[in-house]
């Protein structure tokens, strides 16, 4: 009884429908356990977590020298920049918008450097729907192979501030 | 037996239950509390869900994010820790045939919980804390916003110290035989889960609020900060979670006269809760710098899905009881249980609706998402929102509106007026959620984000194309609408019978079902019977959970087969 005290002896195994739905129970939940790292060693999409430490200024200036160097262009007012194939690039959120415009080939695997210089936000690669955490003191390394040639917005879908809600980017890929 | 003095106790006319007159004073004001932050956080609903349907659009950005704030912590702190406060006072006097532990420390609980209630909602209000619910580092608010939520988890702290307290002298004093009811055991269990829960929420604001007085020169390390607040903030989900399936096994014993086939099968899931539970603060970073894939995996499964499954147990032997019940009642086929249930008993309507809402949308979901690289596809979009409002709303909400159907008859002593608004009330709540839900789930999977009230981007730089969400989001702004419309007939009619319905003084509360059920009921719960026999077994919950398995089975694949076709990343 359930608001009343259990009377005799109480203790004691499952049986019936309920020991056959438990066990059906306990097999499904091995099928969910099972699946992560399947997909980890099979699959082409996890979070590795991969992130360094770094000081927002320093990344900062990381990002201003990745820009310099690799520039090709301007797309309202923000720097368009091309890192070498298969290089490492650098992306910062800060004063609600993604910075710079990265212009990335098909097919080829970059290191994508993401952090902030204020607060908390959320890197949200558009219409994929692919999402990442980013937070300021960490160099979050994802490592991405654009599958599609066209123009894909960056959204951030963490609140940080008053301007969240205007926050956005750009990532070109071609041939 | 029992220690509770004649002068200061009462026994209650309807259940036969003894009541102490100070744990019913404690009941009532945490009730009270409860149903007023309701108030405030249905009100924010409306506006939210107004917002998001672009169509109407109803709040510039900035009061959108504090109306955001308002709801979040109005909705899943205030109504429910003081409704969870209320079940504790109630499980460890009535259900022990006990009496109140401390007033001093109830009076404590109250002061200070009431404190911290209204200083929040003084900072939010006042335009001094719009950092939402999570007030991640460093977005900063006044230092008055993280006192208010100290105060708050201390008086719910000693609202658990009071209900351990309760426990110790209901054994000592021999108040009852054998071991606690289950429901008790589950209360235990929250409490537990609760106190671990404190104190992560204590190591995440006390450096927070240090920082914002300018004791701390820096903001406490945004990474870390998550983890801990997680800490906090997913454990309490489940003391939510253990306080639901203890409404549920009180609600379905009330209503049906239902027993547990197997008290051992469900005790044990309740410890697998306590077990597994600080693990999953870990589903909230899944795609998080600095905490790597193994760790992450390891522990968003709960460590092998262990309170995932404890959840999948209590979801086949909370309908399982009622199935026997109604079948030792006399009635027959696989789902005549289900259809001949007292539907029109909104006790009942609303436990056994947050059971479905709760298992079918908000579980499947919730596992799904939390999954780790399908993560990838959902973070922060609006299926997060999608998700838990069919667990913490359509599911604990829903199953704690159904305890008040009996609760303030039992505990105020006043019988609801309007009884067919209250026997239509849950559904429409119901109803209402899932649209939202659904909405919100579809949405999301286009890549609409959640918390953020302008999805053209009006004015933005470099203005992003999403997919066309515009049919969804008017779903959540419709389903949004119908749910809070449901929420405030609630409060209605609960602030009414508070104050103003009928009383029942000396006699039984007016019941919500038909005489002859109720005898049935009545004589299901006084009588000795063997639940586990022969001719009584649950063919139809097999049958159901068979149903619910199936479903998410299907939902879950189709999420993995939905991640193949984004791009290459790790
Ligand atoms: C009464 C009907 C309700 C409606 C119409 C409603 C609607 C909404 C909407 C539109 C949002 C904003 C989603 C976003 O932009 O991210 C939201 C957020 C939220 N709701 Fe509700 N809700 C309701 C009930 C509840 C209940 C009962 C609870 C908890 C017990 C709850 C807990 C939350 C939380 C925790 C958030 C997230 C706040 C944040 O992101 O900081 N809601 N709700
Ligand atoms: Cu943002
Ligand atoms: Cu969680």
């Amino acid at each position: 009884m359930s608001i009343y005290n259990p009377v005799g002896k109480w203790v004691r195994a499952p049986h019936g429908f309920e020991r056959v739905w438990i066990g059906v129970a306990l097999l499904w939940c091995l099928v969910l356990t099972i699946a992560m790292p399947y997909w980890h060693f099979k699959g082409q999409q996890t979070s590795s977590g991969e992130a360094y430490t770094v000081a927002p200024i320093d990344f900062e200036k990381r990002v201003a020298k990745f820009v310099e160097t690799n520039q090709v262009g301007d797309r309202a007012g923000t720097p368009i920049v091309q890192p070498a194939p298969g290089s490492d690039a650098y992306l910062v959120g800060k004063n609600w918008r993604w910075y710079p415009v990265l212009k990335l080939k098909k097919d080829v695997e970059y290191r994508i450097h993401i952090s902030s210089g204020d607060y908390q936000h959320g890197f949200s690669l558009l219409p994929m729907n692919m999402n990442f955490h980013v937070v300021p003191g960490y160099d979050h390394v994802i490592t991405l192979k654009p599958a599609e040639t066209g123009e894909f917005s960056i959204i951030c879908n963490e609140f940080c501030g008053a301007g969240h809600h205007l926050m956005s980017g750009l990532i070109i890929v071609e041939e | 037996m029992g220690n509770l003095l004649p002068d200061k106790s009462r026994v209650c006319a309807t259940t036969g239950l003894p009541v102490c007159n100070s744990a019913q004073l404690f009941i009532k004001l945490n009730a009270v509390f409860g149903v007023v932050a309701l108030l405030i956080g249905v009100t924010a609903a409306f506006l939210l869900a107004l917002t998001r349907w672009e169509t109407v659009a109803l709040l510039e950005p900035a009061n959108y994010y504090k109306y955001l704030t308002v709801h979040g912590l109005n909705m899943l702190v205030f109504w429910i820790l003081f409704m969870e406060m209320a079940i504790l006072y109630f499980a460890s006097t009535s259900l022990l045939n006990s009496r109140n532990f401390s007033r001093a420390l109830s009076w404590g609980q109250v002061v200070l919980m009431l404190t911290g209630f209204l200083t929040v909602n003084y900072s939010i209000f006042m335009d001094r804390a719009s950092v939402l619910m999570t007030s991640y580092v460093p977005l900063r608010a006044e230092q008055e916003f993280y006192l208010g939520l100290i105060l708050f988890a201390v008086g719910a702290l000693l609202g658990c110290v009071n209900f351990l307290g309760g426990l110790f002298i209901a054994k000592r004093d021999k108040t009852y035989k054998g071991s606690i009811p289950l429901v008790v055991f589950g209360a235990l269990a929250a409490v537990i889960i609760a106190i671990f829960t404190i104190v992560h929420g204590a190591v995440a604001l006390i450096p927070t609020w240090l920082w914002s007085i300018g004791v701390l020169e820096n903001a406490p390390d945004g990474a870390w900060y998550r983890m801990i607040w997680w800490g906090f903030g997913h454990a309490s989900q489940q003391i939510n979670v253990c306080a639901m399936v203890s409404v549920w096994y009180l609600m379905a014993t009330l209503t049906t006269g239902s027993r547990p086939l197997n008290e051992t099968v469900c005790r044990v899931a309740f410890v697998l809760y306590i077990l597994f539970i600080n693990l999953a603060s870990a589903h909230h970073l899944l795609v998080d710098p600095g905490v790597s894939a193994p760790w992450k995996m390891w522990n968003t499964s709960y460590a092998l899905y262990l309170a995932v499954l404890a959840s999948m147990i209590h979801g086949f032997t909370v309908p399982a009881a009622v199935e026997v019940a109604q079948r030792k009642k006399g009635i027959g086929g696989l789902f005549g249980w289900l259809t001949k249930a007292p539907w029109k008993d909104p006790g009942f309507a609303a436990f056994f609706l947050s059971l479905l809402i709760f298992g079918f949308g908000g579980g499947i979901t919730g596992v799904t998402l939390g999954t780790h690289q399908i993560n990838i596809i959902a973070h922060n979009t609006l299926r997060i929102p999608g998700h838990f409002h069919m667990t913490v709303a359509g599911g604990t909400s829903l199953a704690f509106m159904g305890l008040a159907y009996y609760v303030v008859p039992l505990i105020f002593q006043r019988d609801y007026p309007a009884r067919a608004l209250a026997r239509i009330q849950p559904y429409i709540f119901g109803f209402g959620i899932v649209l939202m839900g659904i909405g919100m789930t579809l949405a999301g999977s286009l890549g609409v984000p959640r918390r953020h009230p302008d999805i053209d981007f009006t004015g933005a730089q470099i203005p992003p194309h999403l997919g066309d969400a515009g049919p969804f989001l008017a779903v959540v702004g419709i389903g949004g609408t119908i749910a809070a419309t449901g929420a405030l007939i609630f409060i209605l009619l609960t602030v009414y019978t508070v104050f103003l319905g009928k009383s029942n003084k000396g006699r039984a509360m007016t019941s919500w079902q038909k005489p002859e059920q109720d005898r049935l009921t009545k004589s299901l719960i006084t009588t000795h019977w063997n639940p586990e026999e022969e001719k009584l077994r649950p063919k139809g919950t097999l049958v159901l959970t068979g149903i619910f398995l199936a479903s998410f089975a299907v939902y879950y694949f189709a999420n993995w087969k939905a991640l193949v076709d984004v791009w290459p990343v790790k």
